[in-house]
């Protein structure tokens, strides 16, 4: 039993390093803890969409109108979520001019309405956990998920500053497990003189944020799984009219077979 | 060789059951199955946003005066009537198609005399209910072109109809009914909103 | 209603077409899993149209629009999304059982003698559903529709001499745009469906004219007429035993079906890629292309071919292409190349079997490969003679390819050499 367990630890082992080593870069990246269900997180992540993202993206194709989806009522919307005279059925534009946005950043800031999408919630929930200070970059800000981002931290008087933490090992079993025991984001890569670092970004006491990290964590959580609705907001939806739409096929193939099989009577 | 016979018979009546219970069914599935295409027909949310009702600031709008706004792509009047203008629309009823506005043209708040819901301010489409040209406003009393019996309102260009101030049709004009008054409602003394009526009905 | 029936008969003849077409067309008894998916193929290709045809009339083939058009589809719509849905996993789903089909026609050797012209009807109908494939990937004027769409033009302009300005018209424009969106666009949604729709009806002709094979590869008009029926012995009326038959597999079909557009409609990544939820952007490619999943087993064969490929000529990537181009035509060749002494693999011997198996491992292997990046194994170390340095997954790709082409061109040599079994007088 023992030699089974073992065996089955050294397999599932063998797996993530090969899965890291597979993963071009070596980045794990910690699964995202939200749910599609939790209305209270979407609209939570709402707020935080529109405080922090809208400044500077767009979600063009979203519509205010639309949060209804997530338990929002019109009223709601507007008094809450709504700034400027925008009306209710209109777009999630960007409150900055594109000239002074293209000044700003160089590039205009991507629309964010289908961007869970392209990186999926995990990434997106990792991106926000893994800004650092890096003195060599123009923002002043970089990040282990997105090296050398364009978009500065934008959320660093929430969750403070972090910085980056490299640990150097002889080889890529003794790096990999390191990286295992720090079950969190974790990057991987090759050094020269085939040595290996293992990187990831610890919170910088002297500059602390409004949050702490676990508040900062929720607030990121609630902020993916806000985005990852935005990306589908028809979603929930199309989940659950896809299980009625499976118990209805049941019974029309119950029905269909039984008539099938009553006709092969004939030819069996 | 009865039995053969009498599974023949119970095979006979099983498959006429489970052929029509099959259909049945499976045709409620194919209607199903084409509600979606059916339903794509309608304004899409795009559409329904450029449609939304229209809030309209009528302080500024002075006594005689009418204002032209869009609403759903449509002419949409606004007219602050005067006094004269209102007294002049009982003497008109016997010339009318529908003087009491019994054809709903309206909604059941402005299925009054005048045709509104405060006195003055009448809101309404500006489209001719012949055949959606936009009649021009014809205020003054008597002119030349519409005869000595004209006491304002207005004329449609197209193939000549008539209404009054109020909208309402005369008889004997190509126009079948009363000018159409959009679901509407006051916000404050001065804002009004159309495309929303005061009972809560969208247009 | 017999009445009218009488009256467009005297004029047209409707119940001679259904007879002779579906209701009165005598098919062997026999037929088993496989034998569901010619039917599965006409249901998406009707399914695909009608999706298509309201699809086109909120999108917008316009290099500015047509993304945001998508989307607008997808949300704004009214049941916009699941028309969309229907139709992205409606042509994954085609290439799905098209390659189920043909691979049936493979094992009971439903290509051979009298069915060649059945076969190469069928072998363009997939060269047009590929063509139609191509054209409908870039409509959403994504990252990967607008990449894939210069990676494949691109291999028409390395054909030698007039390969440059043949992509150029092909293009119709210096790089992929907004013209080019707007050709594909007819081509996607008139001239390719109609080509299609013809070629599917004379399939269809064909098989009723010829009949159809079956798993023991037994010609049942060969059989004697039962007295008492009227049919050959093995043969039933496909109407109403096939009728319903297909019913059943259309339910379970559709089952699968809406059970990944309902709850994976991506298809992790493989019906509709991440990288095309980026609007196209010509100044920018991203990190990876791949075409999708369908192409990927040409893509991969595209790919291993070197382009110094003997040292007196110049190096080219036509090799490759050419390569390409003959793994997909080369299909239709195989009745020609079968000389086996039976039809089905019930009564093919080992040799036969192996090459069969060969040949789907190398299919699908070259899919996975056309998937993944060349360095996705790793590279062999220095040290190896011959392969030092190379991309591990390029040589396997080498070898895989160099399976794919034999199984056709050795064929003539095992088919005829294969220990063969007899094959019964009737169907099992």
């Amino acid at each position: 039993m023992k030699k089974i367990a073992s065996l089955g630890a050294a397999l599932l082992f063998a797996f993530a390093g090969a899965a890291m080593a597979a993963g071009g870069a070596g980045l794990r990246l910690e699964p995202a803890p939200v749910h599609r269900l939790d209305v209270e997180s979407l609209q939570r992540g709402a707020r935080n969409f529109v405080n922090y993202c809208l400044n500077c993206h767009s979600a063009k194709f979203m519509r205010y109108e639309r949060l209804t989806d997530i338990g929002l009522t019109a009223d709601q919307i507007r008094d809450n979520l709504m700034f400027g005279t925008d009306k209710i059925g209109s777009t999630m534009t960007v409150a900055m001019p594109a000239e002074l946005a293209k000044s700003a950043f160089g590039v205009m800031p991507p629309d964010l309405s289908v961007q869970a999408r392209v990186r999926g919630s995990d990434w997106l929930y990792n991106y926000f956990l893994s800004f650092y200070r890096d003195d060599q970059s123009v923002t002043g800000w970089n990040n282990l998920v997105f090296p050398n981002v364009g978009m500065p931290h934008a959320l660093w008087e929430l969750s403070g500053a972090h910085r980056l933490v490299t640990t150097e090992f002889d080889d890529h079993e003794k790096a990999t497990a390191a990286a295992i025991a720090i079950k969190g984001l974790v990057r991987v890569d090759p050094a020269p003189g085939g040595k290996w670092l293992v990187r990831t970004v610890a919170a910088d006491p002297a500059a602390p944020g409004t949050m702490t990290q676990v508040q900062y964590e929720a607030f990121v959580a609630d902020l993916v799984n806000f985005m990852d609705y935005l990306a589908e907001p028809v979603r929930n939806k199309r989940i659950s009219l896809g299980i009625v739409v499976l118990l209805y096929l049941g019974v029309l193939f119950a029905f269909v077979y039984a008539l099938k099989r009553s006709y092969w009577k004939d030819v069996h | 060789m009865a039995d053969a016979a009498l599974n023949q018979m119970v095979d006979t009546n099983k498959r006429r059951f489970l052929i029509v219970a099959s259909s049945a069914v499976g045709g409620i599935g194919v209607v199903a199955a084409a509600t979606p295409f059916v339903m794509s027909f309608w304004p899409s949310a795009r559409a329904r946003a450029a449609g939304a009702p229209v809030e309209v600031d009528i302080s500024k709008i002075e006594a005689g005066q009418l204002i032209t706004v869009e609403w759903r792509g449509n002419v949409c009047w606004l007219l602050n009537r005067t006094k004269p203008m209102l007294e002049s629309l009982p003497k008109l009823d016997s010339r009318l198609a529908d003087p009491n506005s019994n054809v709903a043209q309206q909604p059941p708040y402005c299925k009054n005399e005048h045709r509104s819901i405060k006195e003055s301010m009448w809101v309404a489409i500006g489209i001719c209910t012949h055949l959606g040209c936009s009649p021009t406003f014809r205020p003054e009393i008597a002119p030349a072109d519409l005869g000595p019996d004209w006491l304002g309102g207005f004329f449609c260009p197209c193939h000549q109809s008539k209404f009054d101030l109020a909208g309402r049709v005369y008889r004997g004009v190509p126009a079948p009914t009363n000018l159409v008054i959009p679901p509407h409602k006051y916000l404050t003394d001065t804002k009004i909103v159309i495309g929303v009526g005061q009972d809560g009905k969208e247009g | 209603m017999d009445k009218l029936l009488n009256w467009i008969d005297a004029r047209f003849p409707l119940t001679a077409l259904w007879e002779s077409q579906w209701g009165k067309y005598v098919a062997p008894k026999n037929f088993n899993f496989w034998y569901y998916f010619g039917s599965l193929a006409t249901l998406v290709l009707v399914m695909q149209i009608v999706t298509g045809i309201f699809l086109t009339m909120n999108y917008k083939p316009d290099a500015t629009k047509a993304f945001e058009s998508v989307e607008y589809i997808m949300r704004d719509v009214e049941w916009g999304w699941l028309i969309r849905y229907m139709h992205s996993t409606g042509a994954s789903m085609f290439f799905v059982v098209v390659y189920l089909h043909m691979f049936r026609g493979l094992m009971y050797g439903s290509y051979r003698k009298p069915r060649e012209l059945l076969w190469i009807i069928g072998c363009l109908i997939y060269l047009t559903l590929m063509g139609e494939a191509f054209f409908g990937y870039l409509l959403p004027w994504g990252q990967m529709s607008y990449w894939g769409a210069q990676v494949i033009v691109n291999l028409f302009a390395t054909v030698p001499f007039i390969g440059e300005s043949l992509g150029v018209w092909i293009r119709g424009d210096y790089t992929i745009s907004d013209i080019t969106l707007n050709r594909f666009f007819a081509f996607h949604v008139i001239a390719f469906p109609l080509v299609l729709l013809g070629l599917v009806a004379a399939h269809l002709i064909a098989l009723h004219e010829v009949g159809s094979n079956n798993p023991d590869g037994i010609e049942i008009k060969k059989q004697p007429k039962d007295p008492q029926t009227g049919l050959y012995l093995d043969g039933i009326n496909s109407h109403p035993y096939y009728t319903i038959k297909d019913i059943v597999g259309v339910v379970v079909f559709l089952a699968v079906f809406s059970a990944i557009m309902f709850f994976v409609p991506e298809m992790g990544g493989y019906f509709l890629e991440a990288n095309n939820f980026i609007p196209a952007d010509p100044l920018k490619t991203p990190e990876h292309i791949a075409p999708v999943w369908y192409f990927t087993p040409y893509y991969a064969i595209l790919r291993a071919v070197p382009s110094e490929l003997v040292s007196f000529l110049p190096a080219t990537q036509f090799y490759g292409v050419v390569a390409m181009g003959a793994a997909v035509l080369i299909f239709f060749f195989l009745p020609w190349l079968d000389r086996g002494a039976v039809k089905s693999i019930r009564y093919r011997g080992t040799l036969y079997k192996s090459w069969l198996a060969a040949f789907v491992i190398s299919f699908v292997l070259l899919g996975y490969l056309g998937v993944v990046p060349v360095t996705v194994w790793g590279q062999f170390a220095d040290g190896w003679p011959l392969l030092g340095g190379a991309d591990k997954a390029t040589v396997v790709a080498r070898l895989l390819t160099v399976v794919y082409f034999l199984f056709f061109l050795l064929m003539p040599w095992y088919t005829a050499r294969d220990k063969t079994k007899p094959v019964p007088d009737r169907t099992t």
